[in-house]
């Protein structure tokens, strides 16, 4: 079995533990365990933009240096949100050596970060560590017949410092999904912002995006969407309710992470997914396609 | 012949004292003339009364301790903090849930974290501070009831935390939590209160308490005690008692 420092972060460990144990068991079914930091902190939440106040960028390179300390020079994590802050955080101090210095300075007696520790998402795991052969070679339960809307959101692609993927096109999940047994449905929404935090302020705005996200989406003809992002699940799933008290159509397309995909497609069982944690529940569609 | 005191100058509050230098910054407070009556407690480092911080020459550093358990140093210099204002978030205990959202709702400022770590390095118990904090702010009630379970409520943390948390306090409720809705109810212990409540006892101290002297140190002696490095299946062969 292989290893990798794994950092959770804050939403996996609470509203979105479908996404984590999901995550934790396909993982170990394609030869790797997530291996939670022991002790982790909040990741910064939003990569900040003042290129003056460096108190932001304590958080995530506190995490990079705890992995430096416990001997990793990779860390994976899941959630965009957490992804994206470490590594802009891990990228503004690699190319500013005096602000890396400064945030040392500020964070003696521990120890410094040296600016070598790669921060990887899950997907890039897939593809590059384990390879889409490997996990089509896995598949004992073919997502047949499953049509997919591959959702990535702003975080995972840009800015192009911080994307794992092409920045206007990304694929990764396409081909996931596709090596899974479903069939991917081509969607120009791709990387449409979903709303983001305005959900906490403004529901409405989060209705109105998410809302043609979903549109074009059924438009195409998928019949769920995947995506990587807890709040872009938030935004998609939960909000649908507010879409349907807006304009009076509730759209019932259920959301999924691609975690889900790849337990049920590797025979894991419905359990690992946690279903009941969504407010469009998926499991009519997946039971009407003998997924479960 | 005289014992030799080799005496050291310390800086109390900003006034130079010369003192013993094998007196702990509490006696040597004494030893200067102080009478305390706030800020010493237990003398013994664990009732959180004495924090104290301070400086070395030739240092930036802020330097933490309790009073009673800090040796004096040449030239510290230091000041006391008899007390920390803290605030409180009032709850019923049986009523929250062992979640995060307990947390946003009784201590929303720990959201205010940015994981500067300065709690942690201005702990003098060496707890992990912020990572019980971070603990809190995801959910994590058992760990923040860990980690923060030698906490003696000085209030240097919280003196010392630029997004104004009442750390001690969080770690209080992230405890009491754990202890009442996380770690398993101990059966045993019901059972035990029960047999209190309906008299099994009653019997057994009267004829204790009306014996004499004598007889209540042969009883002493020829009680059954459960040895040392006893094994778990260990059991006492009177049941009297139980």
């Amino acid at each position: 079995m292989n290893k990798i420092a794994y950092y959770p972060g804050c939403t996996l460990s609470n509203t979105a533990k479908n996404f984590d144990l999901s995550a934790r068991e396909s993982m170990k079914a394609l030869g790797w365990e997530l291996d939670e930091m022991p002790k982790w902190n909040c990741c910064g939440t939003v990569y900040s933009l003042a290129s003056d106040n460096l108190i932001n960028h304590v958080a995530p390179i506190r995490l990079l240096v705890r992995a430096q300390e416990a001997g990793h020079d990779r860390l994976t994590t899941l959630c965009s949100m957490c992804y994206h802050t470490i590594k802009m955080a891990n990228h503004l101090v690699r190319k500013d050596p005096d602000k890396l210095e400064k945030i040392n300075f500020y964070m003696e007696p521990d120890p410094a970060y040296k600016g070598k520790v790669e921060i990887v998402h899950v997907l890039e795991m897939l593809k590059k560590d384990i390879g889409f052969e490997s996990i089509r070679a896995k598949v004992v339960k073919p997502l047949n017949g499953l049509k997919l809307d591959c959702y990535y959101g702003c975080l995972l692609t840009r800015p192009k410092e911080a994307a794992l993927d092409d920045v206007e096109q990304p694929t990764v999940m396409d081909d996931l999904v596709k090596a899974l047994g479903a069939e991917a449905v081509y969607d120009p929404y791709l990387t449409e912002c979903c709303g983001s935090y305005h959900t906490v302020m403004d529901k409405d705005v989060v209705a109105d995006k998410a809302g043609r996200i979903i549109e074009s989406a059924k438009k195409k003809g998928a019949e769920a969407i995947v995506t990587s992002c807890p709040l872009c699940f938030f935004n998609l799933d939960a909000r649908q309710k507010d879409i349907a008290a807006k304009t009076g159509r509730a759209p019932g397309l259920p959301i999924l992470y691609f975690t889900q995909l790849m337990a049920l497609a590797f025979g894991l069982g419905p359990e690992v997914c946690m279903f009941d944690l969504h407010y469009v529940d998926p499991r009519p569609l997946l039971k009407a396609k003998n997924l479960m | 012949m005289e014992p030799k005191v080799n005496l050291i100058p310390i800086h109390i509050m900003g006034k130079q004292y010369m003192v013993p230098d094998v007196l702990t910054v509490m006696k040597a407070m004494e030893y200067a003339g102080y009478q305390l009556t706030r800020g010493c407690g237990c003398r013994g480092g664990i009732c959180g009364a004495c924090g104290i911080a301070y400086r070395l020459p030739n240092s930036y550093k802020i330097e933490v301790g309790l009073a009673c358990q800090a040796m004096v140093q040449p030239d510290m210099y230091l000041a006391v903090l008899p007390f920390y204002p803290n605030k409180r978030g009032v709850h019923d205990v049986e009523n929250l849930g062992a979640n995060v959202d307990t947390f946003k709702a009784l201590y929303p400022e720990v959201f205010k974290c940015v994981s500067c770590n300065t709690c942690t390095k201005s702990c003098p118990m060496s707890i992990e501070v912020m990572d019980y904090i971070n603990a809190a702010m995801r959910g994590d009630v058992r760990q923040a009831a860990e980690l923060s379970f030698d906490c003696v409520m000085c209030g240097l943390c919280t003196s010392r935390c630029p997004a104004e948390i009442s750390h001690a306090n969080v770690a209080i409720l992230a405890r009491r939590l754990y202890g009442s809705q996380v770690v398993p109810r101990a059966e045993h212990l019901a059972k035990q209160v029960k047999q209190v409540k309906t008299g099994k006892f009653k019997e057994g101290l009267a004829k204790l308490k009306s014996a004499d002297l004598t007889s209540l140190k042969e009883l002493y002696k020829a009680r059954e005690a459960e040895p040392d490095n006893a094994p778990d299946e260990w059991a006492p062969k009177s049941n009297d008692y139980l």
